[in-house]
């Protein structure tokens, strides 16, 4: 991955050149015209959000049953991705709802489990940063439950009434929507995964410098 | 011929005078109470898109770029450091 990098990072930086302009000459939505446009990287930056949060779930899983540092530096790089990703998407969120419902925040189901999934995450960063020894096997459980959050998060809008768009909204879309979402989304899976691997080199450069410690502590 | 003249009035008067429309001002949205200056309106309608848009736009750029400056700075200590490391190591097996 890390050998490959300069052509992935190229390959994004075309995408997120070309995006802006699929995005430009998408059709306005008929109720909420210009502003609906933040849809195209708000949807892409909660579904970069949902796979960070799945990937730190599964490697914190991996490491609560193997002890495995790897998926530990996994889970705590995907894990700092999902405050990242999340905080577009609670940030885009209020941009679009003051035009689309004339407040930047209603405590409605989507919003409110979304938020709090971001809490979880990054409740999941400060055990990791002042939890001391052996906060890892904590923080993965709190990841683990963090994943078990995401499907009440994206059936909220379903299950409970709220102002937000349903996700059968997405599935609906024609195609002159369509297309500029799904290739956003790409370019925004694309970039979580470069960032996970740039974030993976920072864990492994810093296991090396405690290995370079202790063995001059011996 | 006057009764003739009576009888059809008398008739087809009624009918003509139900066809004609009654006398009304064509509609008009343009103001006749009152004028009111533009800047006087309702705020609801002056909230543009575009600007949040763009203000959104660039959030998830600032917060991209804001967090690969900060990998960049995190990565760049950790390898001053292990280059300090090692040149102490280095010195230290001169020795």
């Amino acid at each position: 991955m890390m050998k490959r990098m300069p052509l992935w990072i190229a390959l994004l930086a075309a995408m997120f050149v070309i995006a802006p302009v699929m995005i430009v000459r998408a059709p306005y939505e008929s109720t909420m015209g210009l502003v609906q446009k933040i849809f195209y990287f708000h949807f892409p930056s909660w579904m970069a959000m949902f796979l960070a949060v799945f990937v730190s779930g599964a490697a914190s899983v991996i490491f609560l049953a193997t002890r495995s540092k790897r998926a530990d530096a996994i889970a705590v790089s995907s894990a700092e991705l999902v405050v990242v990703f999340g905080l577009i998407g609670l940030l885009t969120g209020p941009l679009w709802g003051i035009k689309a419902w004339g407040v930047w925040w209603s405590w409605d189901a989507r919003g409110t489990s979304a938020l709090v999934l971001w809490l979880i995450f990054q409740s999941y960063l400060l055990l990791r940063r002042f939890g001391g020894p052996g906060s890892e096997r904590l923080a993965a459980a709190v990841a683990l439950f963090g994943m078990c959050n995401v499907p009440f998060v994206y059936w909220s809008v379903n299950l409970w009434r709220t102002l937000h768009p349903k996700t059968t909204v997405v599935s609906s879309l024609p195609m002159t929507m369509g297309t500029p979402l799904w290739f956003s989304t790409v370019a925004f899976l694309g970039l979580l995964g470069v960032l996970i691997a740039l974030r993976l080199r920072l864990e492994y450069r810093r296991a090396e410098l405690d290995a370079i410690h202790l063995e001059l502590d011996n | 011929m006057r009764r003739f003249l009576l009888l059809t009035l008398l008739v087809i008067g009624p009918a003509i005078s139900a066809q004609q429309p009654p006398a009304q001002p064509p509609p008009t949205t343009a103001a006749q109470d009152g004028f009111v200056p533009i800047d006087q309106l309702a705020k609801k309608e002056e909230m543009p898109a575009a600007p949040l848009v763009m203000a959104a736009y660039a959030v998830a750029w600032l917060v991209i770029f804001g967090y690969v400056w900060s990998l960049w700075r995190r990565l760049h200590k950790v390898e001053v450091e292990i280059a300090d490391v090692a040149r102490r190591v280095a010195s230290g097996s001169k020795r």
